[in-house]
């Protein structure tokens, strides 16, 4: 049998039908589906007088427009209120189980897919976000889809797509103990472009990658849609099963061993054919730092901002300058000389429970600069806070002076009350810094927990090792 | 959704690079639960000078004069030339519907993000890729020719411009028919319902544990 590749076996296995036309009917497993993206969709089944094609297949919990402070007093945005609100009533008449707002289980949807052991390895994994590329991180063919896709899947249990080429991501070596999953994507996204990934699936392997958690990897594929894939993945490992043993909705008993054997089955065969690989060098990633509107745009926190003059291509030339420009920000400028005013920690790359407890091992015992207005910490879900207030996380944030909030999407997007004033500039660890995404006007710097907590207690972007010597 | 068969229109060029669907439609926005009405707050940040929020009326604000969209000269355009990577970030459909609110039925660029590019399909616009060399001579011809119009052929996989020049197009065959006959490709598939169940009751035996 030839070679084949993580992304040909998970293609394969839910190919209902080859159209003969260069696309493939291919079959869902797990459809999550949140507030922003859904209403149209159950719009069009209601006007079309369809239902679901497999109630059970979904799961459904609104996080986008969510408040991130006291929640007994609801939504204050009414448009906002009204959007969460069509959820509930779309979720109640369709029969779709729903984590609501005030549910222990309400989150981000990509952090509560993986904590329900509602994504699992081996599975196609859909919903109307373009990070839905995380739940890749489980050996799973994950990505995501617009509104007219999400009612196509909740119809009819599929896709019509065309399959993706393949690219392997080799992350050899080990990286700096200081480095983590984000620095490695950003890195990766500095490398090959933001559009290096477009028209690819991409399956991140090497030693590098082989060495992070779960969480570690979840962080990865979550920005491969940064790079322009609309799926990552890492194949399965003893990491993943042993996360994903005793979840809510993960399989138990003889099953449990079943869907095992298979599961171990979901890793790029030896001599798989790729369409293109790329090699990093993981001794070479240092902490990264983003200095302009795209992700892309990122040095190593020991970097200058790059001279838009030093690029060849014209229109690269011209997006730095109007980069900087919108930035507020000079070429040549050290990077540990930026000072933000506002830091968030949070958003579906970076709000799982060890980012939490990275943010948090710096924040300890030390304070938030002066000249941070605001630093706040969003967990990914309410099982996220819990756990982390089991741990005294909350109270080492609280001290050090970050606000502990309430589970969301938050200042990633800013479509709840959280959000960036013109011309703030912002330590962020969410994954996109376009022109207004934190807030019309917002400056947002992409970087990891440890790097936005160290932004904090210093006033500055700093290198986080510089405060991790002599612990 | 609207056939798209040909179409004989003015270009407006958008001369920037990765421009992503936060900027084509910024998330205030995305707050309707309807599909319809997001035309006036396309590019919103870009197009006005002051900050939009849902509920405006939008006749009211006052219009950014450097906003490529807000000259004159491009009134009514139905086309629109753009850079590198455009509709990148996410997944939103409002990018989309806010497009073709606007009027636009055609992109040409030399790559668009892949979500961002299937959603269009599935609205009645039609994304063609072309070289970078090509898209470049098409702004250059906008800037210097007010009035730039060109013709869009889906069938034929052709664009006509004004110097005689006839430039040919790729198309996926299943996006070209659906967009040719206006098809909802949900109906399509329900036409496989029984392949669907077929390979459930395969899948069943194989990985139970998925439909527990």
């Amino acid at each position: 049998m030839t070679a084949q590749t993580l992304y040909d076996k998970l293609w394969q296995a839910h190919e209902v039908r080859d159209n003969g036309d260069g696309t493939s009917l291919i079959y869902i497993d797990r459809h999550l589906v949140h507030e922003v993206t859904s209403p149209q969709a159950f719009e069009g089944l209601r006007l079309a007088g369809r239902k679901p094609w497999r109630t059970a297949a979904n799961l459904a919990t609104p996080d986008h427009n969510v408040p991130t402070t006291d929640r007994n007093k609801g939504i204050a945005d009414p448009v906002s209120r009204i959007q969460v609100e069509t959820l509930d009533q779309n979720c109640t008449e369709f029969g779709i189980t729903e984590f609501k707002m005030n549910d222990v289980r309400q989150g981000i949807v990509h952090v509560i897919g993986p904590e329900q052991g509602a994504t699992l390895p081996g599975m196609t994994v859909v919903c109307g976000d373009s990070h839905t590329s995380t739940h890749g991180a489980f050996g799973a063919l994950a990505f995501g889809i617009g509104t007219s896709e999400v009612e196509h899947a909740l119809a009819t249990q599929c896709l019509i797509l065309k399959k993706s080429k393949a690219m392997l991501i080799q992350v050899d070596g080990q990286t700096d103990p200081a480095v983590t999953a984000k620095d490695i994507v950003l890195a990766i996204i500095g490398h090959i472009g933001t559009a290096g990934g477009t028209g690819y699936a991409i399956e991140f392997g090497g030693d590098a990658i082989r060495a992070l958690s779960m969480e570690g990897r979840m962080t990865l594929c979550n920005m491969a849609i940064e790079a322009g894939a609309r799926a990552g993945m890492v194949a399965v490992d003893d990491k993943t099963i042993d996360y994903v043993k005793g979840r809510p909705y993960a399989p138990s008993g003889e099953m449990w061993e079943q869907a095992v054997a298979n599961w171990r089955t979901l890793v790029s065969d030896a001599g798989a054919q790729f369409d293109k690989v790329v090699h990093i060098n993981a001794a070479d990633i240092q902490p990264q730092v983003t200095w302009g509107t795209s992700p892309e745009m990122v040095v190593g926190i020991d970097g200058k901002i790059p001279d838009p003059m030093s690029f060849s291509d014209p229109v690269k030339r011209e997006g730095a300058a109007a980069a900087l420009k919108y930035m507020g920000l000079a070429a040549n400028t050290p990077m540990n000389q930026i000072m933000p005013d506002k830091v968030f920690i949070g958003s579906c790359t970076n709000s799982r429970i060890e980012d939490l407890r990275a943010a948090a091992a710096i924040a300890k015992g030390r304070k938030v600069a002066s000249n941070i207005k605001l630093a706040m910490v969003v967990p990914g879900s309410g099982l996220v806070k819990q756990q982390a207030e089991r741990e005294g996380l909350d109270k080492i944030f609280i001290e050090a002076g970050f606000e502990w909030r309430e589970p969301g999407c938050s200042m990633c997007l800013a479509m709840n009350a959280d959000r960036l004033e013109p011309g703030e500039r912002c330590a962020s660890t969410s994954n996109r810094n376009f022109e207004g995404r934190q807030g019309q006007g917002g400056r947002t710097h992409l970087v990891s927990p440890a790097m936005a907590a160290a932004a904090a207690v210093s006033g500055h972007f700093i290198d986080v090792r510089e405060l991790q010597i002599g612990k | 959704m609207e056939k798209f068969q040909t179409l004989t229109a003015i270009v407006a060029p958008m001369d920037r690079a990765n421009v992503d669907t936060d900027a084509i439609i910024p998330k205030q926005f995305l707050k309707s639960i309807k599909r319809s009405g997001f035309g006036p707050n396309l590019f919103d940040e870009w197009r006005y000078l002051d900050h939009g929020e849902p509920g405006m009326d939008n006749s009211q604000r006052p219009l950014n004069p450097d906003f490529v969209l807000n000259q004159p000269r491009y009134a009514g355009a139905k086309i629109l030339i753009a850079r590198e990577n455009f509709g990148c970030g996410s997944s939103r459909e409002h990018a989309p519907w806010a497009l073709e609110d606007y009027g636009f039925r055609v992109i040409i660029a030399p790559s668009f993000a892949d979500i961002f590019f299937n959603n269009c399909f599935k609205n009645g616009i039609l994304p063609i890729v072309l070289d970078a060399a090509a898209v470049d001579k098409f702004f250059k011809a906008v800037e210097t020719t007010p009035g730039y119009r060109m013709t869009v052929d889906l069938q034929n996989q052709v664009i006509l411009i004004p110097e005689g020049e006839t430039i040919s197009f790729e198309v996926d065959t299943f996006r070209k028919h659906c967009l040719l006959n206006g098809l909802d490709d949900i109906g399509l598939t329900l036409q496989h319902v029984d392949d669907i169940k077929a390979y459930e009751q395969k899948r069943k035996q194989q990985a139970p544990w998925l439909f527990n």
